[in-house]
């Protein structure tokens, strides 16, 4: 589905991507951690070509997406829903709005089949008593639910996530993890979640991928992860204090 | 789509050489200022679109109405101070009656045009400037391109209409009102009679004036969204860059509207 090889990125001369090389599937959910720099968010702006590499291929469902032409790039990312770490919505447009802007823009949708679906993916993210306020009357946790929404809307197979828990208070973040785990439940989609959050990469990934020095260091599933003897990951999982029993102990963490 | 390749100037000892990459670098940047408005034009014919018509509308409305306040000001006291410095020089060899011709002539063919088009870069263009810069930094213009909007069409377009539609509305308005500024000057200063001020005016005043005037009005708003979109969609470096994209929205703005009206002016009368 998405196939990074021997990905290299360089800005103004300073390596950040050193040779990636990452496989996901279709519709299994990666998480990506790593330390701060390790190029976890330019791996996933990459994804979207938001970047371009300096050398390397990048492939979306079998096509490869460096060269293609701004039509075609466009077809691509019809593909993908993305939330970005600020949400990234429009600050003068209500949540309602702003949720709706790709189908305004894109499709030919009428209008009341743009409400109807807009309100159906606003009542799923419990955003529908917010809908006509505008973004900076919201809390950010509700911006990122509205974020969310605004990804979904479009149904893509594809969805990204940059850091969706980052600046959120614990409550608030598991609600984003459990949030994620159902939209991908529900949809079917295929999810790559960069984060530093373990315990969010734990509960909502079917593998999770550790980048170090702008190189994939490990990729296993939670389990595995957790059990891995690779010093990168169990630096990161001491840093966080994350028991290597985490399944164990703390059983309802986990949706599945 | 927005080009946003930069020229990376290598590290060069010899000055020559590093003064031609600058000149490079800047001509680059010049370039892709002129195709992002190239790029807008082309999206024009959808202007009209249901879904896109209120934002030009909005921006017709932000461009047009909100400056009227700071330009009425403008305009009012800078045909009262052109008409008392000239009309005191003309008074001293009793051509007083004069004073009508220059004052309008001068705003017609010049300062209308000039001063709308300084005004309207220092207020309208910075605040686009800063928009867009704010809107890029906050990842809003990435969130766009992802969900296929191309922002040129979607930001870029309806400004540079509302641009290049106000500002020679604008230029007529400040034009009107300096001429009205002069007549209190002449009748209250000079005692000019005020139908003599009205006669004079016209006599002096060609079609031409007036045309090659909003001509380079509306080669400034073309040239204020030029500068202001390129400077906001190319922000970088967070709080510091939209200052920066700011102030060189304004600087820019101002230098090349200065020489383009210098080079309009030795077209037409040179």
């Amino acid at each position: 589905m998405i196939e990074f090889d021997d990905v290299k990125k360089e800005f103004g001369g300073k390596p950040v991507l050193r040779g990636m090389t990452l496989h996901i599937k279709e519709a299994e959910t990666v998480s990506l951690v790593g330390t701060s720099g390790a190029g976890k968010t330019v791996t996933l702006k990459h994804m979207v070509r938001l970047h371009e590499p300096t050398s390397g291929t990048i492939r979306i469902d079998g096509e490869e997406i460096q060269d293609l032409d701004a039509v075609e790039l466009g077809r691509v990312r019809a593909k993908y829903g993305f939330l970005f770490q600020s949400a990234a919505l429009l600050q003068w447009m209500s949540v309602f709005d702003n949720v709706a802007l790709p189908l305004r823009e894109n499709t030919k949708m009428p209008e009341e089949e743009i409400r109807e679906r807009v309100d159906r993916v606003l009542e799923k993210v419990d955003l529908t008593h917010a809908k006509d306020k505008i973004p900076a009357d919201i809390s950010g946790g509700m911006q990122k639910r509205a974020g969310m929404a605004r990804a979904v809307v479009t149904e893509p197979r594809i969805l990204l996530y940059d850091e969706p828990t980052s600046g959120l208070d614990p409550v608030t973040s598991r609600t984003i993890d459990k949030l994620i785990y159902d939209l991908q439940q529900d949809l079917g989609v295929t999810s790559v979640v960069v984060t530093h959050d373990m315990i969010s990469a734990l509960t909502i990934s079917d593998r999770i991928a550790m980048l170090h020095q702008g190189q994939l260091s490990e990729i296993s599933t939670p389990r595995e992860f957790l059990a891995s003897t690779n010093p990168v990951v169990s630096n990161f999982l001491d840093s966080q204090c994350i028991s290597r029993n985490f399944f164990e102990e703390f059983p309802e963490r986990t949706f599945s | 789509m927005i080009n946003r390749h930069t020229y990376e100037c290598p590290e060069c000892e010899f000055f020559l050489a590093r003064w031609g990459h600058s000149a490079m670098a800047f001509f680059q940047q010049v370039g892709q200022a002129v195709l992002l408005n190239l790029q807008a034009m082309k999206y024009l014919p959808t202007m009209f679109r249901k879904r896109t018509w209120p934002e030009v509308v909005y921006q017709l409305f932000f461009t047009g109405i909100r400056s009227l306040p700071v330009l009425s000001v403008v305009a009012l006291f800078t045909g009262m101070i052109f008409a008392l410095q000239t009309g005191l020089e003309l008074q001293r060899f009793g051509q007083e009656v004069q004073v009508g011709g220059a004052v309008t002539v001068v705003m017609l063919r010049e300062m209308g045009p000039f001063m709308t088009g300084l005004i309207i870069a220092a207020s309208v263009g910075a605040s686009v400037g800063a928009q867009l810069g704010t809107m890029t930094v906050s990842e809003e213009i990435s969130a766009l391109e992802i969900m296929s909007i191309d922002p040129v069409r979607f930001l870029v377009m309806p400004r540079l209409v509302g641009f290049c539609v106000m500002m020679p509305l604008l230029t007529l308005y400040t034009d009107v009102l300096s001429v009205a500024g002069g007549s209190i000057i002449a009748v209250t200063q000079l005692g000019v009679e005020l139908q003599a001020y009205i006669d004079n005016s016209l006599s002096y005043a060609t079609n031409k004036d007036l045309f090659t005037g909003l001509l380079k009005a509306l080669c400034f708003g073309f040239i204020i969204n030029m500068v202001a979109c390129h400077q906001g969609l190319t922000t970088t470096g967070g709080a510091v860059g939209v200052g920066k994209a700011t102030r060189s929205t304004v600087v820019i703005s101002f230098l090349v509207i200065l020489i383009t009206g210098f080079i309009l002016t030795k077209l037409f009368y040179g």
